[in-house]
């Protein structure tokens, strides 16, 4: 929906191009095209290991751009509510340490595991939600903060240091989920769910509530709307979207460790959603097929230039600083400003 | 960090090289070593041990070039999973040599589960499960776990040093409970004492707590810290006014850690350690590798001495050239002949002979030290016992040590067994 503008814009010839290039779609169609038939031309790595990360990590990253974008509120606590999911479905489920995970069945664990995580990321919400700006990300990432160190310590729920291994995607219909065609198209089928919902919260009466209450709060309250419920509210509908994402994370991984939930890949989602484009929900995907790229390919990267693989964090971090600096409503507006501009003026000249 | 940059730019020359020769004529081999984190510094120094074997072989095993991939790891297990898939399934590599940490290793174990097809070679990571519950077939471990590495340390300090009670402060994760557990079925066995265990979370920055809850009513205090968290703790102990006698674990008394800047390390002068390294043990292969480490870096790129790290990467590609070279590169049988032959591979190691038993996880030597200072003003670690054929069990029957437990915080009791 929200590339439907930029598909006129660019139609005529260089669609399908632009679109395999960039990953930046010239029309929702062709999109939705390429990322179904996907598993018929990439290879397991990349079905996997760059798209199925991507759309997770985008995933959780667009519950932050939810609620950074239309409510106002920066979040860290997304990251966190992902992993609390994970975390869950590891105790609940099977793994390998069976000391502790319960061995409850997918159909029970899972829909917990997701009722547990939107549980945590609504009482987060609700001690956030009164703050405002520098507080309430001070107040999401001392709750992020606080999960890491207590997953660490913890050994008798969480497992400590090394967390839960052997944590498996379940087996039904005869299908293996975590065989690398299933997982892509789960990973995809809810990375669409999730940009579908938030494209239609935002258009419905609580999303537009939400959007009055991010511009002016004291004026919604005069209009009788409870600005504390409906923030709050939000931060349930984003911990709904990020939760299922965490188990699929831990599914991908085949395991939850504090690593997964550590204040790096806190910050990173984030930096995934700001580099990405808070403005719109697609936003966040772009931003983690370009930071998924980057952490697996930088180290190459370098020793294909002839340089030295040791400074990979240092590409990671120019990709990022350099997004930022020149187009700080991230890559999404670097589109919208030169490169569509740039499309629709050739049409133009061409006529 | 500099010190890798000619490691990994001479990983590239020779990449340049294999990627001339024909597709058939090369062999990919995968390496995982911490990069980033805490253990930056060990990762560094493994790669070091990695570069030397590659030269010893010229970059050829089995008739075939050698093609490097490096992927980075941080000590964190997800680390560790992200970069050897990467390796395995986008880089397809031949085999995988990985990983450095203990945590890594359990991990990449259940990886190598799902993946019987490739064959993992463990670089350097220490904890015991890894090869000791659940083994993968195809998972072989050319240096001994964290327990073996404090093998002789518990008697030594109990009848030489005469100490008797002893505090613990190690880093919460496999590899130190192993070392722990080295130690204490050893030092407990004779009758000694461990009165408090201190865990702290990898990547501690600030010690003032534990140093403080520090007991004076010991005989000495054992560390089991490595890398960074291992001068940061030592650094505030110096500030805090500490002067307890040091018993080290294996990478505390270490060259990444006695090489580092600064007075901290001071307090590790005549600290005991046990490790699978010395580094002044007179042993004419130990000194040619010595001499070989330092020929090939320039002093401000390397330890004085090779590290533990340097060693266990040097051992690990070795016993990977070495088994190719009498397979002859085949390894179009689905591994079969690679893993057969590595199986029984005895391998004349710079610290000693080493082989492997049935879980295919080392038995080897170990060595007790002293830390002194040599003649150049570095510390360096002196041999005080060598420890011969220390297997996985440490000497004891198999159910009678399969009853101590798993290494955990807790585990094993401190009791006479």
């Amino acid at each position: 929906m929200a590339a439907a503008p930029v598909a006129e814009a660019a139609a005529p010839g260089s669609a399908p191009r632009t679109s395999a290039a960039g990953g930046i779609p010239t029309s929702g169609w062709i999109l939705a095209l390429v990322l179904l038939l996907m598993p018929t031309f990439a290879s397991d790595f990349f079905l996997v290991q760059v798209f199925g990360w991507a759309f997770v990590l985008g995933t959780i990253a667009l519950s932050l751009q939810f609620l950074a974008g239309y409510g106002g509120m920066v979040s860290l606590v997304q990251m966190t509510v992902a992993g609390f999911a994970g975390y869950m479905v590891a105790i609940l489920g099977t793994s390998g340490l069976a000391q502790i995970s319960l061995g409850w069945p997918f159909w029970l664990a899972v829909p917990t595991a997701i009722a547990l995580a939107v549980l945590f990321g609504t009482l987060s919400g609700a001690l956030a939600v009164r703050t405002a700006g520098i507080y309430t990300i001070m107040i999401t990432l001392a709750i992020a903060a606080a999960f890491f160190y207590f997953t660490r310590q913890n050994e008798t729920v969480f497992g400590g240091f090394l967390g839960f291994n052997g944590v498996r995607a379940p087996v039904f219909w005869g299908i293996d989920w975590r065989a690398p065609v299933p997982f892509y198209y789960l990973c995809l089928a809810w990375a669409a769910i999730a940009w579908g919902l938030v494209v239609w919260v935002v258009r419905a009466p609580f999303g537009l509530a939400l959007q009055g209450i991010r511009d002016n709060p004291r004026r919604m309250a005069a209009l009788g709307f409870d600005v504390t419920a409906h923030r709050i509210a939000a931060y349930a509908f984003a911990a709904f979207l990020a939760a299922p994402a965490g188990i699929l994370l831990t599914w991908l991984n085949g395991q939850i460790a504090p690593g997964t939930v550590g204040i790096g890949p806190v910050i990173d989602v984030l930096v995934i959603a700001v580099i990405g484009g808070l403005g719109r929900p697609i936003g966040p995907f772009v931003g983690a097929l370009l930071y998924v790229l980057l952490r697996i390919f930088a180290m190459d990267l370098l020793v294909a230039l002839g340089l030295s693989g040791q400074r990979f964090q240092l590409v990671i971090g120019l990709g990022f600083l350099l997004t930022v600096l020149f187009s700080p409503d991230g890559i999404l507006g670097l589109w919208e400003r030169h490169i569509r501009p740039r499309l629709a003026g050739e049409r133009g000249g061409g006529r | 960090m500099r010190g890798t940059t000619l490691v990994v730019t001479t990983l590239l020359a020779g990449l340049g090289l294999a990627g001339a020769a024909q597709a058939q004529q090369k062999l990919k081999i995968g390496v995982t070593a911490t990069l980033e984190g805490t253990y930056t510094v060990l990762g560094e120094d493994g790669m070091r041990g990695f570069e030397l074997a590659l030269r010893k072989w010229n970059r050829k095993a089995g008739g075939k070039d050698l093609e490097i991939i490096v992927a980075s790891t941080d000590a964190t297990p997800d680390s560790a999973i992200r970069a050897v898939r990467k390796l395995v399934e986008q880089d397809k590599v031949d085999l995988v040599i990985s990983p450095l940490s203990g945590s890594e290793g359990i991990a990449v174990r259940d990886y190598a589960h799902t993946q019987p097809q490739m064959t993992f070679i463990n670089a350097a990571s220490g904890a015991m499960e890894t090869t000791f519950v659940n083994p993968a077939p195809n998972f072989f471990r050319w240096n001994m776990d964290g327990a073996q590495w404090q093998a002789g340390l518990g008697s030594y300090i109990y009848n030489e040093k005469g100490y008797r009670k002893i505090a613990t402060v190690g880093e919460d994760y496999s590899f130190v409970y192993t070392q722990v557990f080295g130690l204490a079925v050893e030092f407990c066995g004779l009758g000694g004492q461990i009165t408090q265990r201190f865990w702290v979370p990898l990547g501690t920055k600030d010690f003032a707590s534990i140093i403080a809850a520090l007991p004076d009513d010991v005989d000495a205090i054992y560390l089991g810290l490595g890398g960074a968290d291992a001068v940061n703790f030592l650094n505030q102990y110096a500030q805090a006014g500490g002067n307890a006698k040091i018993v080290g674990g294996s990478i505390m008394v270490d060259q990444t850690v006695l090489s580092s800047k600064g007075r901290a390390k001071e307090i590790l002068k005549g600290a005991v350690a046990a490790s699978g390294v010395a580094d002044t043990w007179e042993d004419p292969r130990w000194q040619a590798f010595v001499k070989a480490y330092r020929d090939a870096f320039p002093p401000d790129k390397r330890f004085a001495s090779p590290s533990l790290l340097a060693v266990n990467y040097y051992n690990s590609a070795s016993a990977t050239f070495t088994t190719l070279d009498l397979i002859g590169g085949d390894l179009s049988d689905g591994h079969k002949k690679f893993r057969e032959t590595m199986a029984k591979l005895e391998l004349d190691a710079p610290n000693g002979k080493i082989r492997l038993d049935h879980n295919r996880q080392a038995i080897g030597t170990n060595f007790v030290t002293e830390v002194v200072e040599d003649a150049q003003g570095n510390l360096v670690s002196r041999v005080v016992r060598v420890v011969e054929n220390v297997n996985q069990t440490l000497g004891l029957p198999l159910e009678k040590f399969k009853a101590l437990g798993l290494p955990s915080r807790t585990t094993p009791e401190c009791k006479k067994y």
